[in-house]
């Protein structure tokens, strides 16, 4: 009783203001059901029949910038990024740490030997490193809550009812929360980038395994390519926790469903005995993007995963937005 | 309704499993039954007085399709036996042939001495095999006596088949893979012409040799590494056994004892037999035994072993194979390169017969795994081809074409000296010199086809060597289509050859080049001595060279007397390590002088394509870790007498163009039809929601039921109105179903019947006519991490309407939150959070406000304040349903009541009218209390 006690005292200072204010919304009744009935008010005239409330338009609702700024100032946003943006700095720490890579040409040519060899071979590192699992956490994250919490806070059913149609709901959701994905698997690799170059300087990639360099002005379109695709990559994880958020009111079960999934996809794609089954797995393309970087890039690995991944995440979207449509809001 | 969300997740994952559990069982399965083979062991007589007994172990697999079928013969590699080609065989069976595999003479179960596929001995074996199969009722027949057979075989197994093929003219068809032309040559290579007399021995391949065929008493699968090691089958199991293989090698010793003490070893004719003898020799016979030792010893060819060597090589019986010849020989081979295929084609084609020869990626070097399934399946279709009546249509009639009838079928073939057409080229004349020819330009006449299997890249699945088979329709040689010249440069430079001629420059090592390199991509260490190397690079290609065939290089040799030396090929790329195709070098002996004695070399032949930007480096070394090399130190300088690297080609070679896989395009589209028929079919009917009277009231509900999932009904047939400016109470104890009628309202959840109209608008979730809506249901639902005031700001954005229409200011007067609005809702009490809620249902002042048990939480002054606002909200033409099981404030508050219970309707009227319907006639008044129970019918 406390905290109501507390709560109270502000309330009786706003006492008088609140009363008058309600006598005010009763005086300005009949101004507002003027307007109301005023035409033009809705998009139907017909007198008190309107249809709508004045200035309501269901393609107005829920506008981007708003579910932007709705998501924007929760702490997991800015904990998610805070931490895509120091580990590359972390990494940068790390290898000037730990002793120098024993006898220069001698070690071997693996990507994290190479790590330290440029900008460019950092960049790769440091997406290596955290596509598997940090990413996809990172994307989980986003799409997986964007729903969910909605329903774990309450806030979903006024939005529902402020009315937002519950499909453009969903779409407007959707395209905010793959923007945060999209950012968060944009931003590593460039601030890796800028952090390696910063710490080991701005030189020709290195390519693991041969050890063959290939200019660095060469390269940057294809790490575009790389860094496009990893988004592409993550487009399966990034439905399915969409469509676990749709579905249940606990955003952590809809995020680590997703992450759970590609546990298991990274699991059964390790069992050699499924063969040429392994290549629709949703995770089994996820490193294909090494490709673009050897001296003769191949891309077939990657259409092969922008198919599987564009196949799955558009089924599973289909679902979403069905599930949706369907589904009794009790939350 | 998270339990059924749960219930449809479940069924999606139990199907998952399912699919994953299926799939997996479909590919675990056994596939078809494998067809048996029956274990025969056929006696035969062999030797030059055919006076030798011995019992070869064999089976048979009887065709599958049953009747008389073409018969292959099946050849295992040295060191192995027939057990490595049970699988083989029994699919060639599968496939309607009679297939008969061996172990040949000194091999696995047979009795015998190794002959190394002699005239006298092993050839007369197969002949005498293919009196069996002649024998056979289900093998067909062209003739008496001769049945419709076949040979297929790798290394030991493919010389098999090109001798037999000389020796017997009842043979059909062969497919001899990675096998020799000249086993003198093979031994003792020798790269400038000058034949296998003054070759530098192979000393490493041939001890693997000696030792696998020392191996004696082997009990069937003991023999697995080596066999695989020197061409099993079909030569591409190779890469699998060479792990084993160097193991076995070391210990033959201990093998050659165990084959003596099991007596099955030499016996009869090469009488002298001691222990020592047996284990040193092994299972070879006596005369190729001793031959080896001498060899081995002095590491150079003697004219005897020669002889003896080139007796059991195609070479020596040219003209005499002139049947339809499919050559798969292997680019990764130090044991019998690229040349040996080549001779066998040029000899074989003269004679007019159908040829064709493939390049395939492996050899005895391993490394050929990816087109192992390629190579049976051309294996097959060489058979079908030319053994099955025109079994692909369109194909040339297999017998009928130009192929010359066999001469005198199923007679002795040593009558059979029928002088053929001399075959072109120096190789009939100069059998020794076969695998250096160097012509360039022009195609070898006769051979109908030419595959080479090329470096695909990887697949991107499986991240294994991808292998593509480009293909010409004419065979170029080892000259290639056209010549190219790269300019080389370096300064003439002293080079050592170390004393013991160790430590050895390292290429292809024997056995263990297939471990090292794993794939073809030619990944095998090379290491140089320092000192021992001379280098000559060219610059930088400017445009990428396909190199097919054998690169020449002249060098000049300074010093004195006869000096051995190595030339290889790189491929530099500029990256750490320079690559040697396929791990090859070219050896030469040549005899220096002071003023330099000039030499071509004919660099081993490849198929590579070296890019622009890489250069070509020649080396020369002294020593080769898989040579005899001389053991005394010995100083020489090198360099070059012309400064041109001719480089061979072949344009024609084509690869099939391979584009993405199909699936890649179509699983997507598949994927946006399937969607958008999930989306179609899932659209909810919402046509009638524009039906409806243009002035209704502000709301009316019709026969409403709601049911839970286990049927019970929720909301019952309820129907009720309210009219405009009223304040309508909402009575009912908990469950009474007036949070799930709320819902409904709101078009959260889905009515199972009846239909809700707000101002003559049905209610369908996210109806327009919401918006005129205001609502607090079921406790406020805000974002905790925002403030008060951006909650309602953000809401009111939300909505997507004028923020001037939002009313802001009168709402968050009366949440009454002063400063707490600037705080996060997530520190706010309950009080707090409920009339910041009521204040988000009140923005833009709707038409109609619903509010669920509004004063829960709040205090009695808040309490009394929140009943005026409403009172006053409702008296401008604005109309508020309150739910509430305080009956004291209903009754205070709304002028009009409906009571609800267990989803029914019970009473709906003006608060007067329930008052007065019950009024009892001995009370002080009518209590709203007692009315209430009485209606619902509870005990007091």
């Amino acid at each position: 009783m406390s905290v109501n006690g507390d709560a109270a005292v502000p309330a009786r200072a706003s006492e008088t203001p609140a009363r008058a204010s309600a006598t005010r919304a009763a005086g300005n009744g009949t101004r507002t059901a003027d307007d109301v009935a005023r035409p033009g008010g809705g998009t139907d005239a017909a007198g008190d029949g309107t249809r709508t409330a004045r200035g309501y338009a269901p393609g107005r609702t829920l506008s981007l910038r708003v579910e932007f700024v709705r998501q924007f100032r929760r702490r997991r946003t800015m904990a998610m990024f805070g931490l895509l943006l120091a580990l590359p700095w972390v990494l940068v720490v790390a290898f000037q740490f730990g002793p120098g890579p024993g006898g220069q040409g001698t070690s071997s040519l693996r990507m994290s030997d190479l790590a330290t060899q440029g900008g460019l071979n950092f960049a790769a590192f440091a997406l290596s490193v955290s596509t598997s699992f940090l990413l996809v956490v990172a994307v989980a994250l986003f799409c997986g809550d964007t729903v969910a919490s909605e329903a774990s806070w309450s806030s979903l059913r006024y939005l529902l009812a402020a009315p937002v149609p519950r499909d453009r709901l969903l779409r407007q959701k959707l395209i905010v929360a793959m923007g945060y994905s999209a950012a968060a698997v944009t931003v590593l690799p460039l601030m890796a980038l800028l952090a390696g170059t910063i710490a080991f300087g701005w030189n020709d990639i290195q390519v693991p395994g041969t050890g063959e360099t290939i200019p660095a002005a060469d390269v940057l379109p294809r790490f575009a390519v790389v860094v496009g695709y990893a988004l592409v990559s993550q487009l399966v994880v990034a439905s399915v926790a969409f469509l676990l958020s749709v579905g249940t009111d606990s955003p952590l079960g809809a995020v680590g469903g997703a992450v759970g999934l590609v546990i298991v996809s990274s699991i059964l794609q390790a069992v050699e005995a499924l063969g040429s089954i392994r290549e629709f797995l949703p995770t089994f393309w996820n490193t294909a993007w090494l490709d673009a970087l050897a001296p003769e890039p191949d891309y077939s690995g990657m259409i092969k995963g922008v198919a599987v991944s564009v196949t799955y995440s558009v089924i599973l979207i289909a679902f979403a937005f069905r599930r949706f449509r369907a589904k009794d809001v009790v939350s | 309704m998270t339990l059924r969300g749960g219930r449809r997740a479940l069924a999606a994952l139990v199907a998952l499993a399912l699919v994953v559990v299926g799939g997996l069982a479909w590919f675990l399965w056994p596939s078809t039954p494998q067809v048996r083979g029956q274990d025969v062991a056929i006696p035969v007589l062999d030797g030059p007085a055919d006076d030798q007994r011995v019992t070869l172990d064999a089976t048979y697999f009887p065709p599958a399709s049953g009747g008389r079928a073409p018969a292959v013969l099946l050849a295992h590699g040295f060191g192995g036996s027939k057990d490595d080609l049970r699988d083989e065989a029994a699919r060639l069976a599968g496939r309607g042939y009679a297939v008969l595999t061996w172990s040949a003479r000194g091999f696995g179960r047979s009795t015998g001495e190794i002959a190394l596929n002699s005239p006298d001995y092993e050839v007369k074996d197969v002949r005498q095999l293919v009196d069996w199969l002649a024998r056979r009722p289900d093998v067909r027949l062209d003739g008496n006596g001769d049945p419709r057979v076949g040979i297929a075989g790798g290394s030991y197994g493919g010389a098999i088949a090109l001798m037999a093929a000389a020796y017997d003219g009842r043979i059909d068809a062969i497919v001899p893979q990675i096998t020799w032309y000249d086993l003198a040559d093979a031994l003792f290579p020798e790269s400038t012409g000058r034949g296998a007399e003054h070759g530098v021995f192979k000393k490493m391949w041939a001890g693997i040799f000696f030792s696998a065929g020392g191996g004696g008493l082997s009990s069937g699968g003991s023999a697995g590494g080596l066999a695989a090691l020197t061409g099993g089958g079909t030569g591409q199991r190779a890469g699998q056994g060479t792990g084993q293989g160097t193991g076995q090698n070391a210990s033959s010793g201990a093998d050659g004892q165990t084959g003596a003490d099991g007596g099955n070893g030499g016996d009869g004719g090469n009488g002298t037999t001691a222990a020592s003898r047996q284990a040193q020799c092994g299972r070879f016979q006596s005369e190729i035994c001793d031959v080896y030792l001498t060899i081995a010893e002095t590491g150079r060819a003697t004219p005897e072993a020669v002889k003896l060597l080139r007796a059991s090589s195609p070479a020596s019986v040219p003209g005499r194979i002139r049947i339809p010849t499919l050559l798969i020989q292997g680019q990764r081979d130090s044991l019998f390169p690229l040349g040996h295929a080549d001779a066998n084609a040029r000899a074989i084609a003269a004679t007019g017969a159908p040829v064709e020869v493939a390049w395939i990626s492996g050899g005895h070097d391993g490394g050929g795994d990816a087109d192992t399934e390629w190579v049976e399946e051309r294996t097959t279709a060489w058979l079908d081809r030319w053994l099955k009546d025109s079994p692909v249509p369109g194909a040339e009639a297999g017998r009928a074409s130009g192929v010359p009838a066999p001469a005198g079928t199923a007679t002795d073939t040593a009558t059979d000296t029928t002088a053929t057409a001399a075959p072109s080229g120096p190789d009939a004349t100069a059998p020794a010199t076969g695998t250096q020819d160097t012509r360039g330009g022009g195609s070898v006449r006769g051979v109908q086809g030419f595959t080479v299997s090329r470096d695909g890249g990887r697949d991107p699945g499986t991240r294994r060597a991808v292998v593509v088979h480009a293909t010409a329709p004419s065979y170029a040689g080892l000259g290639g289509t056209a010549r190219s010249e790269v300019r080389v440069s370096g300064p003439v430079q002293d080079i050592a050859n170390p004393p013991g001629g160790s430590p050895a420059s390292i290429s292809a090592v024997p056995g263990i080049g297939s471990l090292l390199g794993g794939s073809s991509a030619n990944l095998g260490v090379s290491v140089d001595m320092p000192g021992q190397a001379a280098v000559f690079e060219s610059a930088p290609l400017p445009k990428p060279v396909h190199v097919t065939g054998t690169p020449t290089v002249r060098i000049k040799v300074y010093g004195t007397g006869e000096v051995t030396l190595f030339a290889k090929l790189y491929d530099a790329s500029g990256g750490r390590l320079a690559v040697l195709p396929s791990s090859l070098v070219a050896p030469l002996r040549v005899t220096a002088s002071e003023s330099g004695t000039e030499a071509t070399v004919t660099l081993p032949a490849i198929d590579r394509r070296f890019d622009a930007g890489h250069r070509l480096r020649v080396v020369v070394t002294t020593t080769d870790m898989g040579y005899a090399t001389p053991a005394k130190p010995a100083a020489y300088r090198v360099g070059l007498a012309g400064d041109t690297l001719s480089l061979p080609g072949d344009a024609s070679l084509t690869a099939p163009a391979t584009g993405p896989a199909w699936w890649t395009w179509a699983a997507p589209l598949a994927a946006i039809v399937v969607a958008a028929g999930l989306l179609a079919a899932g659209r909810r009917r919402t046509a009638s929601e524009r039906d409806g009277e243009p002035d209704g009231v502000p709301l009316r509900i019709t026969g409403l039921t709601k049911r839970y999932r286990n049927g019970e009904k929720a909301v019952d047939d309820l129907s009720f109105h309210v009219e405009k400016g009223q304040v309508l109470g909402l009575l009912g104890p908990n469950g009474a179903g007036k949070t799930t009628t709320m819902r409904m309202m709101m078009g959260l959840i889905h009515p199972d019947e009846g239909e809700i109209h707000i101002f003559g608008r049905r209610v369908v979730p996210g109806a327009p006519v919401l918006s005129r809506l205001g609502s607090f249901v079921e406790g406020p639902g805000f974002l905790p991490h925002l403030t008060g005031r951006a909650n309602l700001e953000l809401y009111w954005q939300a909505t997507g309407r004028p923020a001037e229409d939002a009313h802001m200011e009168e709402a968050l007067e009366i949440a009454g939150l002063g400063a707490a609005l600037e705080r996060a809702v997530r520190t706010y009490s309950q009080g707090m959070r409920q009339r910041l809620a009521i204040a988000q249902a009140m923005l833009g002042l709707p038409d109609l406000l619903v509010l669920d048990e509004p004063t829960n939480g709040l205090d009695p002054p808040q309490i009394a304040e929140m009943r005026e606002v409403l009172k006053a909200y409702a008296e401008g033409g604005r109309t508020v349903i309150v739910s509430s099981h305080l009956l004291g404030e209903v009754e205070q508050t709304c002028s009009h009541v409906v009571v609800m219970r267990r989803g029914r309707l019970v009473f709906q009227g003006p608060v007067g009218d329930l008052l007065g319907s019950r009024s009892p006639v001995d009370g002080p008044g009518p209590r709203l209390e007692d009315v209430f129970l009485d209606l619902i019918g509870e005990a007091r």
